[in-house]
């Protein structure tokens, strides 16, 4: 598997109004890029274009992979809603999407897997029986089943507690390394504890950020982290104020 | 959960009780003669002289609503599933299917009896029809609401239409086959009443016609009695299998 860059540039279109006038942006090959911006931005359209899926907005314009091979097969996505089957086991739910290609599924590789993200002893349990931070782990174990070398994060961190939320960032961040990640967030801190780059999404293009030198996942109480932090938050709140002017 | 049983026996008692005391107490004040409204007692009474013959038209319209339902539900299943996975299908058949939902199925009962005869396969073919459409409609709405996400993670596996339909439209859709088991439980003893009521020579209905005709207003309201006991097992046999699968399913 080799994690390819994303190259995508042109405006983003919905319902007759543009989204994104203009941007051009290099998501690099086996890294994590976050996505920043305001809610209805188009944040979660360009996800959805990368991954080929039904989508309301329109792109003008093109999104390749480095190595021009078809991007969508090679994408496992995983969203702030856990979309898990309700009625079937965490073991079963890792195994889903080998299971609706046709292929055997393999119970042994789902529940190393589970293990890896702390749910070992847990590979029967339904969606029911487990917290929002258990089945977001599920959610993970499935997407790594995949194997796939891009994977979309749609806010997967959002609806959980601070605490979980902090756990699952470690947890995604060791266990998705050298895939080329892209996350959407509106969190500034989860953006400059993750990302390797990042990006503030406006209705005229994409702004990039600066980030603390150091590799991710960076430590949340370190002062470079807070400074980059508080900046980020300072950046995101001018572009607001420009739209709103 | 015998106490449970128990309280949910003393909770449908309490309502019985009710309505025979009233009952009783109607007869009893006004007078009416017992040709037009028969006490409790005299019911019980012929339920009990009667009751080989209440019986064996029990058994004869719950054997006629069995098949039927079956029937229904086969077709009903099969109709949705085959609309689920066919786009062209869709495009076909459910003009038709609104169309044909348009006539009320009761209605056909007359004509289904002229073509059928008074026999079992009329009453069959009245009970399946009248339990086909809630079914197939009921099933295939559910088929087709597939949550986005679990539409999302579909398209990202490449699944096919089948596995899609198998792995999650299926198990999603069941909630959508249980509200519709639970009309055709309603419509079922209906159709067997509305088929029986249109000719037969058999059944709780039929049984229904000829103590009236005969004044025998007792045994009318035996084989009345007879038939809502009908209705209630089936309806009771629903909810179970309703609560069982949701459970299983952790819908609810």
């Amino acid at each position: 598997m080799i994690a390819p860059a994303i190259h995508m540039a042109g405006s983003l279109h919905a319902g007759g109004r543009c989204l994104i006038e203009a941007f051009d942006l290099t998501l690099p090959a086996g890294r994590w890029s976050a996505l920043l911006g305001a809610s209805g931005v188009g944040k979660t359209s360009l996800l959805r274009l990368i991954a080929a899926l039904p989508c309301a907005a329109r792109l003008d314009g093109r999104i390749t992979a480095q190595d021009n091979a078809a991007i969508a097969p090679r994408v496992a996505m995983m969203a702030q809603d856990d979309q898990l089957l309700p009625w079937a086991t965490a073991r079963d739910n890792v195994t889903i999407c080998a299971r609706l290609r046709g292929e055997r599924p393999q119970p042994d590789r789902a529940a190393a897997l589970l293990a890896d993200v702390g749910l070992a002893g847990h590979e029967t349990r339904k969606p029911s029986q487990l917290s929002a931070g258990q089945r977001q782990r599920v959610a993970l174990a499935r997407t790594l089943y995949e194997d796939r070398a891009i994977v979309l994060l749609d806010e997967p961190f959002s609806a959980l507690d601070a605490m979980t939320r902090h756990t699952m960032q470690d947890l995604a961040a060791g266990l998705l390394s050298g895939r080329t990640v892209v996350l959407i967030t509106h969190d500034p801190a989860e953006a400059i504890r993750l990302a390797d780059s990042a990006w503030i999404v406006t209705r005229t293009g994409v702004d990039p950020c600066p980030l603390p030198p150091t590799a991710p996942p960076r430590a949340p109480e370190a002062a470079t982290t807070l400074t980059a932090q508080a900046a980020l938050l300072q950046r995101m709140r001018l572009h607001l104020a420009s739209e709103a002017a | 959960m015998i106490a449970r049983a128990a309280r949910g026996l003393w909770r449908a008692a309490v309502p019985v009780l009710v309505t025979l005391a009233v009952w009783q107490a109607v007869v009893s004040l006004s007078g009416v003669p017992r040709f037009i409204l028969p006490g409790p007692g005299l019911v019980a009474q012929s339920l009990w002289d009667n009751a080989a013959l209440i019986w064996q038209n029990t058994l004869w319209s719950a054997s006629n609503l069995g098949l039927g339902l079956v029937i229904g539900i086969a077709l009903g299943v099969e109709t949705a599933l085959l609309l689920a996975l066919s786009r062209r299908a869709r495009w076909l058949l459910r003009p038709m299917l609104v169309l044909a939902q348009a006539i009320p199925a009761f209605a056909l009962a007359p004509v289904i009896t002229l073509w059928l005869g008074y026999g079992m396969p009329s009453k069959i073919v009245t009970i399946a029809l009248v339990t086909y459409f809630p079914i197939a409609s009921a099933l295939f709405d559910r088929l087709m609401s597939l949550p986005a996400g679990l539409s999302d993670l579909s398209r990202l596996s490449g699944a096919g239409r089948w596995r899609e339909t198998l792995l999650l439209r299926l198990p999603h859709a069941v909630p959508g086959l249980l509200s519709g088991l639970r009309l055709a439980a309603v419509y079922g003893p209906l159709a067997v009443l509305i088929g029986e009521w249109v000719g037969a020579s058999q059944g709780l209905g039929h049984l229904m016609l000829m103590s009236n005709g005969r004044g025998q207003t007792a045994l009318m309201f035996a084989a009345l009695i007879a038939l809502s006991g009908l209705s209630l097992s089936l309806w009771i046999a629903v909810e179970a299998l309703s609560r069982w699968s949701e459970k299983r399913l952790s819908f609810a």
